[in-house]
């Protein structure tokens, strides 16, 4: 599925159909991203982000359509799964799963070498991770384990950053931490960040384009140009109304829609 | 000549003991305590045939091994894991069982291969067990960080690109190996006891992968020792010390790790 | 029907005790896997299981019947697992792999005291195999009333621990009491494991438990259909196992298969039976569709 390489753009995706158990997930699915860009995918619990990602990383067959990863045609990708579940015990260290980031595929036993360890440094300070770099992996809390993960997944310096929900379980200034960091992090060192949320409010001040999904559709695109009541009435299929209350975008929709489509709050 | 026999039951429990140490570690961190369980009392029939038919012993009991590990895997795709193993346990014990029961001295030949005669221990074991036993923790050390990342995480190692199926098939291998070493000398149920412990416990003290693996070679070490010292002064059986000293180490490492997260409802 | 089973079968009395007690304690042991298995505990099942055979070495020493060795032995084991359960499934497995060590040891050192000390029955392959055919009328009423007191557990408690093991927070939210149903749990088990050991030995119990219900599992999801299918598997597997190995005797030429490998072998095959059966129906449902 992966076609030539496509020198200007980081990820072209056209038409991309996935099937899970029988039952259609994702519908001719397009757009693309270029390098140093950061793309939220938003879309209810359900509507297909996590297949979306897998698919994207070859875990999941598309029945149709194509991916074409930029570049050199070198698949680098970085990958955090929604749910990273660390053994408590682990004797690993934060700067160890980075560490295993960089070269966790090769054999043999680890030799210590400066390159790695600044590599591994310098990784852990692009997340400001360095003040618990020595602590045990299982002793962190839920956001700083996901700024190691994110090392984790930078420090083979990807071409493409998948996140799957990296702002999920976090309060809510943690979350605008974490997704401030992201924006400095696809800007500094040209990587195309994708990542997944159901709440679009935490990513607007900081995502360049948007992956709005519902009901296996995609409309993507600007922020301004598709969280707009016409296009999202025309994905959902029924009217959608786009408030905006204070600076916050409320996507409603029409009384008697039937489903809530509410983004206010963040879907647990 | 007792002290020659009691020399090379030394130098057989240093040897799996060691090596214990290593596979135990793994076992321990990527949660396969059933299979350690399973997989080398699974190869229990494989003893007996070997006794009753005069087949190598090494290599029957490395091929059920083997196949014990494959069948598991294959199995648990289709149902759940430990009702897998336990599955195939039970025939195995089962076959050894009916094996067993064609061979004269039927009595000592189970409890040898449950419980282990370390205390009997000939050349030509030890050879076989320094022999397996090196192959099988060069094996680990080579597939260190493979095992230690998808142990961390199935789905980050998948991206790294490590084949996980393999990697898990190569793993239960090296369990089923590090089994077939240790059967002569400590006996099925006790070579799992030797995994437990002292991993479990070196995983609470380190927070690094390598020193926590050098503990847990040194506590397994310690374990034998101390348990055929213990042995030889009391004539009760070596498998006692061991495993209540496996129990006595978990037990130190669950106190040892009580401040790092809640681990009790 | 009778007229099908060899001469002389019924009117052995080891097979008579064989056939009533290995039955009862078949029936108990699948009825009991049922919600263990839901429960995920088919590693515990094992360790307690290897671990009463302690109990049955201890039992002559201590002049008790054996049953009694091995439910005091896996009550213990299940009491030190349920001291302080860990929250993870792989730190729960850890426990009890280690708690499962330490009661080798032990088994070990009564194994061998029994064997050295004088009054030890110097069997050491009886407890850990056992033979169905050893069981006499004196056996029936501690059975009954070990059998008797798991089906009664049972019955007061399987409604939560069906509910505990699908969803242990809603369960304590709708006020199911998690530790007292937990160890409700564990004394069925270790009764159940009792009996079964009682029949095929301590190491083999576990097939008496785990493989009828792991079969009803895969051919139903309703808890009540799992159970009677379970029982009957079990009881199925129990009576043709003792059939075998009866017949064994003729097949081999006097050599005779020892009875709790035939009983194992019989409980894996009806096992293999039904998820093939299964396997074989969908697959066919799927091409009529
Ligand atoms: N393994 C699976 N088997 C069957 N259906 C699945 C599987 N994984 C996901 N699905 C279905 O695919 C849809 C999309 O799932 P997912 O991509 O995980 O959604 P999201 O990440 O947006 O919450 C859901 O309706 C889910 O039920
Ligand atoms: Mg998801």
């Amino acid at each position: 599925m992966t076609g030539a390489p496509d020198a200007a753009l980081a990820l072209r995706v056209e038409d991309l159909s996935v099937s899970v158990g029988g039952r259609r997930v994702l519908a001719q699915v397009s757009f693309t991203l270029a390098p140093g860009e950061l793309c939220g995918l938003i879309g209810a619990n359900g509507s297909g982000n996590t297949t979306l990602l897998r698919s994207l990383l070859g875990f999941v067959a598309p029945s149709g359509g194509t991916i074409r990863l930029g570049g050199d045609g070198a698949r680098r990708l970085g990958y955090l799964p929604q749910k990273v579940s660390v053994d408590p015990f682990m004797p690993l260290r934060a700067r160890d799963v980075v560490a295993l980031g960089l070269d966790g595929h090769r054999l043999g036993l680890p030799l210590p070498s400066r390159q790695r360890r600044a590599r591994v440094d310098a990784a852990l300070a692009a997340v400001s991770a360095e003040a618990f770099a020595d602590r045990r992996i299982g002793t962190l809390s839920g956001g700083q384990q996901q700024r190691v993960f994110i090392a984790h997944a930078l420090v083979r310096r990807p071409q493409l950053l998948l996140l799957d929900e990296p702002l999920a379980s976090l309060d809510p200034s943690s979350a605008t931490e974490i997704a401030t960091l992201l924006r400095r992090i696809s800007r500094d060192t040209g990587i195309a960040v994708l990542m997944s949320a159901h709440e679009i409010n935490t990513l607007v001040p900081v995502m360049d384009r948007v992956i709005y999904l519902a009901g296996g559709r995609a409309a993507a695109g600007p922020v301004a140009e598709v969280i707009r009541s016409d296009v999202l009435s025309r994905l959902y299929g029924h009217h959608i109304d786009v408030l905006d209350v204070h600076g916050r975008i409320l996507v409603v929709p029409a009384p008697g829609a039937g489903h809530d489509h509410t983004h206010v709050t963040r879907v647990p | 000549m007792i002290a020659g026999i009691f020399a090379s039951s030394w130098v057989a429990g240093s040897i799996v003991a060691v090596l214990a140490g290593v596979i135990g570690f793994f076992v321990v961190l990527r949660g396969s305590v059933f299979a350690a369980h399973a997989l080398p009392l699974g190869a229990f029939p494989a003893v007996a045939a070997a006794r009753l038919w005069g087949l190598d012993l090494l290599a029957t009991v490395l091929a059920f091994s083997v196949l014990g590990a494959a069948v598991v895997a294959a199995l648990s795709r289709r149902t759940r894991r430990d009702i897998a193993t336990a599955l195939w346990l039970v025939l195995m014990l089962g076959a050894g069982e009916l094996i067993l029961s064609r061979l004269q001295g039927y009595s000592r030949a189970v409890y040898g291969l449950f419980f282990g005669q370390l205390l009997g221990v000939t050349p030509a074991d030890l050879h076989m067990i320094a022999g397996v036993g090196a192959v099988a923790v060069v094996l680990v050390l080579i597939a260190f960080r493979p095992l230690l990342l998808s142990g961390l995480s199935a789905d980050l190692a998948a991206v790294a690109g490590v084949p996980a199926g393999l990697l898990d098939l190569v793993f239960l291998t090296l369990v089923a190996l590090a089994a077939a070493a240790a059967l002569p000398a400590v006996g099925a149920l006790l070579a799992f006891s030797l995994m437990v412990g002292p991993a479990s416990a070196a995983r609470m003290v380190c927070d690094r992968p390598l020193p926590g693996l050098a503990l847990s070679v040194a506590l397994a070490l310690a374990t034998v020792w101390g348990a055929l010292l213990l042995a030889s002064a009391t004539g009760w059986p070596v498998g006692f010390f061991v495993g209540v000293a496996g129990l006595g180490l978990y037990v130190a490492g669950r106190l040892a790790g009580r401040g790092y997260a809640p681990l009790r409802r | 029907m009778l007229g099908l089973l060899p001469v002389g079968f019924l009117d052995s009395a080891p097979v008579q005790h064989a056939l009533v007690i290995g039955g009862f304690a078949a029936v108990v042991a699948a009825l009991v896997g049922v919600p263990t298995l839901l429960r995920g505990q088919a590693f515990v099942t094992d360790a307690l299981a290897h671990v009463s055979s302690a109990g049955g070495a201890l039992a002559p020493l201590i002049g008790i019947n054996a049953l009694g060795g091995f439910v005091l032995m896996s009550l213990a084991a299940a009491l030190g697992l349920e001291a302080a359960p860990p929250r993870q499934r792989a730190e729960r497995d850890l426990q009890t792999g280690a708690v499962f060590g330490a009661g080798l040891g032990v088994a070990a050192l009564f194994l061998y005291l029994d064997v050295t000390l004088p009054g030890g029955s110097g069997n050491a392959v009886g407890v850990l195999f056992g033979s169905v055919f050893l069981l006499g009328a004196s056996d029936i009423l501690p059975a009954a009333l070990a059998g008797g007191a798991a089906l009664a557990l049972l019955a007061l408690y399987l409604r939560p621990m069906l509910l505990a093991s699908l969803d242990p927070d809603l369960a304590a939210v709708q006020g199911v009491r998690l530790r007292r149903v937990g160890l409700a749990h564990l004394a069925a088990l270790t009764l159940a494991i009792g009996l079964a050991a009682m029949t095929v030995g301590a190491v083999l119990s576990t097939a008496l438990l785990v493989a009828p219900a792991a079969a009803a599992l895969v051919l139903t999801d309703r808890p009540a259909r799992a159970l009677m299918l379970a029982a009957g598997l079990g009881l199925a597997g129990m009576w043709g196992g003792i059939l075998m190995a009866w017949q064994s005797y003729v097949w081999t030429a006097g050599h005779a298969w020892p009875a709790s490998f035939c009983i194992v072998a019989v409980l894996i095959g009806l096992n293999l039976a039904a998820t093939l059966g299964r396997g074989l129906w969908r697959l066919g449902r799927r091409g009529a569709a």
